[in-house]
């Protein structure tokens, strides 16, 4: 498969009062075209901000500070304001959490459809229009001509986060991110939107890049899974393989702490302890605090990736002798 | 939109009602006399007591107020105790000039305070935001006698670009914009600072909206985020805020016409409380809380305008 985006060694920092703090530290992955890849991870782990980053939509007081981001062969962390711009909404877009807030109150749903069709494209009145209705055909909205003229306070939740899917497919995007796009949705509408982003990946080929905490999701949607702790990538997989052999004991954590997919509250009892604050200095594996298998090692020196198969890697001091792409693993769970 | 209108008109009717009785009320029981105030020093006992039956101040109040309140809804406000001048064409003469000089205060108000809090908001800690904030908390305590006696010492007294006062060009020719110009500052300063204020926070608390992000995710270019998809969420509260200010605007045009010897509506009712002549306070008030009314029916039309999940049905 062609790699569409390409993320390496990812450093995203803030500056507050105090001092500079990394809430990405070195992340690397990369999204084929047509695929799924899942970041997961407690709330604090650095998702939103890696995302945001590729956007180039930091907050004022964030800055990416090491790293490459390349886009169909494109540095996009060189690229000016304008140039981002350009791709936003347009080959890159983005849908977000909250389907209740996430659309301005005083446009139409039709003047908010069209408005990436205007910046992105030349089409005409009539044929901005016409696209606006398929769009919203396309996602499962009935009635699409009267949807058109609509606020979004008459809409439910669900309808808004099928409106906010219309957006941000409307100029055919090759990358598509998505940042817990059915959190706040409950679980038949939840999984409804699941099924529509699928499907509409599947159609246009896009890449997908899906944050969410919630493991049930990942097993719906993935191809891969990327699991996040502290701003580092602990984790890579397919999901067959994060499943079924976690490596990582992050992960381990993570998989025993759901207790029914379909319920609101994926709680991590089973880690216990808490995410370090970002300012927070810990030597050697940061996870290492709030980890069982913690040895000496560990609390002195960072591990790097260890590669487990094909396309598993842990970031745990485990997997160090492991020679090639023989897992051993299943020794430690 | 209609039940609206009904509404704010039924309101309108128990305001005056409830208006016309307290300042009513007041004026009786206040120490003073009418009848020595038309019959001036030379009056003997016997002169006043013709006066006071003349206007029937004789009879008892609730009588003297019902006879008034039926000549108010045949639209007639009484006759000055002073000159005999019908009020409503004291009034009539003299309003265009409060009118005027309210809605330019206003104006002023509105063109410093709403793009000085926004630039603010967009550009939070900059130097610009902070000499605005402070020149809007300055220009909240100032008095308006005192800003309008320095504005007149220096622009038509030391430099004399500006007439001292007056208000009689027509509004549209030079000299009657030159007339309006420190009168529309002086009122419109306090005005501008808390829609300055107002406009700040309210940008302030938009720019942070999900539905920013959403715009800014969409490509939609800095300029734009702020002007479209901001603006006009942020002037929902901003517009209540306008509203309100009318109101007060109408009060302050009372001391501003004094400073700047402006023939208005204000002095028409100063004057009339100096000289005890009732019909005239009376029909200033009513004139004054109608104003109040009508703004209010206005900044709710204009809410519904702006923003779509406001519907009066
Ligand atoms: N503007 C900012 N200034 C300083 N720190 C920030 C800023 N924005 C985010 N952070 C910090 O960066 C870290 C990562 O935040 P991020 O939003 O990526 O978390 P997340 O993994 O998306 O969590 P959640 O599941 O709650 O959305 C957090 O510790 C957060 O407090
Ligand atoms: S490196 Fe050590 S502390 Fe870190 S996860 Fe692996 S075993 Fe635990
Ligand atoms: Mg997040």
């Amino acid at each position: 498969m062609e790699t569409l985006l390409n993320v390496n060694n990812l450093v995203t920092s803030f500056r507050t009062a105090k001092e500079k703090i990394q809430a990405v530290r070195g992340v690397s992955f990369s999204v084929d075209k047509g695929e799924t890849l899942c970041i997961v991870g407690e709330s604090g782990c650095g998702k939103s901000i890696t995302t945001l980053s590729i956007m180039g939509l930091l907050p004022d007081n964030g800055e990416i500070s090491e790293g490459s981001i390349t886009f169909q062969g494109q540095e996009l962390t060189k690229k000016k304001e304008e140039e981002m711009r350009r791709h936003r909404g347009n080959d890159i877009s983005m849908i977000f959490q909250e389907p209740m807030t996430a659309l301005n109150p005083v446009f139409t749903v039709g003047y908010q459809i069209m408005e990436p069709l205007n910046l992105h494209t030349n089409l005409g009145k009539n044929e901005k229009r016409k696209r606006a209705v398929e769009l919203l055909n396309q996602v499962g909205l009935s009635n699409p001509e009267k949807t058109l003229k609509k606020y979004p306070h008459e809409l439910s939740g669900g309808m808004r986060q099928r409106v906010m899917i219309a957006i941000s497919l409307a100029c055919n995007p090759s990358l598509l991110i998505a940042d817990e796009p059915t959190t706040a949705l409950d679980v038949t509408i939840q999984a409804q939107i699941l099924d529509l982003i699928d499907d509409l990946k599947e159609k246009m080929g896009m890449g997908v890049l899906m944050v969410t905490h919630d493991m049930g999701v990942v097993a719906e949607v993935a191809d891969r899974v990327m699991v996040m702790y502290a701003g580092n990538v602990v984790e890579t997989g397919t999901v067959k393989e994060v499943f079924e052999n976690p490596s990582h004991p992050y992960t381990k954590g993570l998989l025993a702490s759901v207790p029914n997919v379909d319920e609101e509250d994926h709680s991590l009892e089973a880690i216990p302890g808490t995410l370090p604050n970002l300012n927070e200095k810990i030597a050697g594996c940061r996870f290492h605090p709030r980890c069982p298998y913690a040895m000496d090692k560990c609390r002195k020196e960072d591990p790097p990736h260890f590669r487990i198969t094909d396309q598993q890697q842990s970031k745990c001091w485990l997997h160090e002798e492991v020679p090639s792409h023989e897992s051993t693993h299943k020794a430690y769970s | 939109m209609v039940g609206l209108i009904a509404n704010r008109f039924l309101q309108l009717v128990l305001l005056l009602f409830g208006i016309s009785f307290l300042v009513f009320m007041s004026m009786h029981f206040a120490p003073g006399d009418p009848a020595t105030i038309i019959g001036g020093p030379t009056a003997t006992e016997s002169d006043l007591a013709a006066i006071r039956a003349e206007l029937g101040l004789n009879d008892p109040v609730l009588l003297q107020y019902f006879d008034y309140i039926r000549g108010v809804v045949q639209g007639d406000l009484g006759y000055s105790f002073q000159n005999n001048q019908s009020v409503s064409e004291a009034i009539a003469t003299r309003f265009p000039q409060t009118l005027n000089l309210a809605i330019a205060s206003m104006v002023v108000a509105i063109l410093i305070g709403v793009p000085a809090g926004i630039i603010s908001a967009i550009k939070q800690n900059s130097w610009f935001d902070v000499s605005s904030t402070t020149i809007a908390l300055a220009g909240i305590s100032i008095p308006n006698f005192w800003l309008g006696a320095m504005l007149i010492l220096v622009f038509s007294v030391q430099l004399q670009w500006l007439p001292v006062g007056g208000l009689n060009a027509p509004f549209w020719s030079i000299e009657g914009m030159k007339q309006l110009i420190l009168p529309a500052i002086t009122l419109g300063t306090a005005s501008a600072a808390m829609i300055a204020r107002m406009s700040r926070s309210a940008m302030l608390e938009v720019i942070r909206a999900d539905y920013i992000r959403t715009a800014k995710a969409k490509g939609v270019k800095r300029n734009a985020v702020v002007w479209i998809h901001a603006l006009r969420n942020a002037m929902i509260p901003v517009i209540t805020v306008i509203g309100l200010n009318f109101g007060f605007l109408l009060g302050g045009t009372i001391i501003t016409e004094q400073v700047f010897a402006i023939n208005g509506v204000g002095r028409l009712m100063i004057d009339a409380i100096a000289a005890r002549d009732f019909p005239v306070v009376q029909g200033t008030v009513l004139l004054v809380a109608t104003l109040f009314v009508v703004v209010n029916l206005l900044v709710d039309i204009i809410y519904a305008f702006i923003d779509p999940r406001i519907s009066y049905d």
